[in-house]
C-alpha cells in the first residue's frame, strides 16, 4: 500500500473523560478564597514529551525560577498535580497515556498546552501524516495555549499567569511595559 | 510512676495532645515555607516570593488547595487500608511530642520511660507507608513501601545503639532527666562525651524519617511518588505533615539526648530548645539539597558496614568506661 493511499487516519484516541465532585461547600466566599489559593499554588505535573520541555526546567532554574509564584513543586504523580503542561509533540502512542494521566489527576485541574506541536502539531501537521495529534485539545480541555517552538520560559510564565487569571478572574502580576524580542545581557 | 489515673492527669494528657496538634499543625506550614526558601537560596534563586510579602502566605494557599482537592481513590484499592494509612500516619505522631521537654515547665506528660515511648510509637509511622503502598493497589506504591519498611528496620537497630549509649551513661529514661544531668555550656552536653553516637543518631534519623539522601521509598525518578503515589488531595497533605512531625521529632529527640535540651548560655529555657531544633532541622533541609539520593544497597551498606558496628563498638565502650 503506498503511503498516499493511505486510509483515513485511525479515529483520534476517545477524549478523557472522568467525574469531578461537586464541592462540600459551595458558598461563594469560601470558593473565591479557595480559587485564590488555586491559583496560588499550581503544582505541575512532571510530563515533559519533547523540546518543550526543556523550556519548562528553565522556567524552574534560577534565571526566571517559577517558584516565586508558588508552581515549582513539579509532583511526580497525576493524583498531586494540578496543573498538565503538555510540553511539546502528542504523538499518536502517547495519546493514551496523556488521556490516562489527565483522567487521574483529581479535580480542579488545568492544562497548559505549551508550543506549537502541542497547540497544532505544529511543524509535524502536514498532509499524510499519521503519527502525530494535531492539538492536544482533541484530547484534553485545554485552559490555555502558549505559543512559539518551543516557547521562551518567560511566555511559560505568563501563561501561568493566565491560568491564575482564569481561575480567579483577575490579573495578579503587572503586564511588561515593553515585550521586546531580544533579550540583551541586563534584564 | 503513680498507677491510678486521676481526672487531673487525663486532662493534663488531652489539654497537651491539643497544644501539640496545633504546634504541628503550624510548624507544617513554616517548615514548608523554609525548605522551599531554603532550597530557593541553596539553588541561588529567590524562592517563593510573590504570594504574600517574601512569600510568606505560599504554605497557606497550598495547604488551603490540598484541602479543596478532590480526594481519589483508586477502583481496586482496599478501601478500609487506603484511608487508614493516612490518618494513622499522622496521629500516632502526636503523642510522640507528649514527653518532650520543652523545658521544665512546658512538659506535656513528664514520664519516667519517655525515650522508650517515642522509640516504640515511632514505629506507627512505618505501619502507616505499609498499609499505603498496599492498601493503593498500585506496583509503584508497593515497591515504596517496601523499601520504606527495609529501610526503617534497618536504620532503627542504629538509632537504638546511639539512644541507648545515652542511657547507657544516664542511667534512665526519662528525657527531662536526661537534660537535667547536661550543663548549660556546650562542652558539658552529651554531645561532648558521645559525639560518635550524636553522629550515628543523626545519620539514622534522616534514614528513619525518609528524609534526602534516604528517601528512596518516595523516589521520583524511579518509583513515581512511592507510597503516596495514589493519595490526592488531603491524604498526600497529611503524609507531608507527619514527615514534617517526625522531623521535629527526630530532632527534639537529638537535641535532648545530644545538645543539652532546653538548657544553654546565659539563660536556660524553651528558646534554647527551640533554637537547637531548628537549627537541626535547618540542617536536614540543607543535607536534603545538598545531597544526591543514594541508591538503596549503598543506603543498606552505610547501615549494616557502618553505622551498626560501630554503634556497637561505641556502646561497648560506653558499657566499658561506666564500669571502671
Amino acid at each position: 500500500m503506498a503511503a498516499q493511499d493511505c486510509p483515513v487516519r485511525p479515529p483520534v484516541i476517545a477524549p478523557a473523560t472522568g467525574g469531578v465532585d461537586a464541592p462540600i461547600v459551595n458558598v461563594a466566599p469560601v470558593q473565591k478564597i479557595l480559587d485564590v489559593c488555586r491559583a496560588m499554588s499550581l503544582w505541575p505535573m512532571t510530563f515533559g514529551l519533547a523540546c518543550c520541555a526543556i523550556e519548562m526546567m528553565a522556567v524552574g532554574m534560577a534565571r526566571f525560577d517559577i517558584s516565586r509564584f508558588g508552581a515549582e513543586v513539579f509532583r511526580p504523580s497525576p493524583r498531586q498535580s494540578d496543573l498538565m503542561i503538555v510540553a511539546g509533540t502528542v504523538t499518536r502512542k502517547m495519546a493514551p497515556a496523556l488521556v490516562r494521566l489527565y483522567e487521574q489527576m483529581p479535580a480542579p485541574r488545568y492544562v497548559m498546552a505549551l508550543g506549537n506541536c502541542a497547540i497544532s502539531g505544529g511543524p509535524f501537521n502536514f498532509e499524510g501524516q499519521y503519527a502525530i495529534v494535531e492539538g492536544v485539545d482533541n484530547l484534553v480541555p485545554v485552559d490555555v495555549y502558549v505559543p512559539g517552538c518551543p516557547p521562551r520560559p518567560e511566555a511559560l510564565l505568563e501563561g501561568l499567569f493566565q491560568i491564575q487569571h482564569k481561575i480567579t478572574g483577575r490579573r495578579w502580576w503587572p503586564v511588561p511595559a515593553e515585550i521586546s524580542g531580544s533579550m540583551g545581557g541586563g534584564a | 510512676m503513680n498507677a491510678t489515673i486521676s481526672f487531673d492527669s487525663v486532662l493534663h494528657v488531652v489539654l497537651a495532645l491539643v497544644g501539640v496538634a496545633v504546634f504541628v499543625g503550624l510548624n507544617g506550614l513554616l517548615l514548608v515555607y523554609a525548605e522551599r526558601k531554603v532550597a530557593g537560596f541553596i539553588q541561588r534563586r529567590p524562592g517563593p516570593y510573590e504570594v504574600g510579602p517574601q512569600g510568606i502566605l505560599q504554605a497557606v494557599a497550598d495547604a488551603l488547595k490540598l484541602i479543596g482537592k478532590q480526594l481519589v481513590r483508586p477502583d481496586r484499592a482496599d478501601p478500609l487500608l487506603f484511608w487508614m494509612a493516612p490518618v494513622l500516619a499522622f496521629f500516632p505522631v502526636l503523642l510522640l511530642f507528649l514527653p518532650l521537654p520543652f523545658s521544665p515547665l512546658l512538659t506535656g506528660w513528664d514520664v519516667n520511660l519517655g525515650l522508650l515511648l517515642i522509640l516504640a510509637f515511632a514505629g506507627f509511622n512505618v505501619l502507616a507507608l505499609l498499609l499505603a503502598g498496599w492498601g493503593s493497589n498500585n506496583k509503584y506504591g508497593l515497591l515504596g513501601a517496601a523499601r520504606a519498611v527495609a529501610q526503617s528496620v534497618a536504620y532503627e537497630i542504629p538509632l537504638l545503639l546511639a539512644v541507648l549509649a545515652i542511657a547507657f551513661q544516664e542511667g534512665t529514661l526519662s528525657l527531662s532527666s536526661i537534660v537535667a544531668t547536661q550543663g548549660s555550656m556546650p562542652w558539658q552536653w552529651n554531645i561532648a562525651v558521645q559525639p560518635l553516637a550524636f553522629l550515628i543518631f543523626l545519620i539514622s534519623a534522616l534514614g528513619e524519617t525518609n528524609r534526602a539522601p534516604f528517601d528512596l521509598p518516595e523516589a521520583e525518578s524511579e518509583l513515581t511518588a512511592g507510597f503516596h503515589t495514589e493519595y490526592s488531595g488531603m491524604g498526600f497533605g497529611m503524609f507531608f505533615l507527619a514527615e514534617y512531625a517526625n522531623m521535629i521529632v527526630a530532632c527534639s529527640v537529638c537535641t535532648v539526648l545530644f545538645l543539652g535540651g532546653w538548657k544553654g548560655p546565659f539563660l536556660d529555657g524553651a528558646w534554647w530548645f527551640l533554637a537547637k531544633v531548628y537549627a537541626l532541622l535547618l540542617a536536614m533541609m540543607w543535607f536534603r539539597w545538598t545531597f544526591p539520593r543514594v541508591r538503596f544497597d549503598q543506603l543498606l551498606n552505610l547501615n549494616w558496614r557502618w553505622l551498626l558496628p560501630l554503634g556497637v563498638l561505641n556502646l561497648l565502650a560506653t558499657a566499658f568506661v561506666m564500669k571502671l
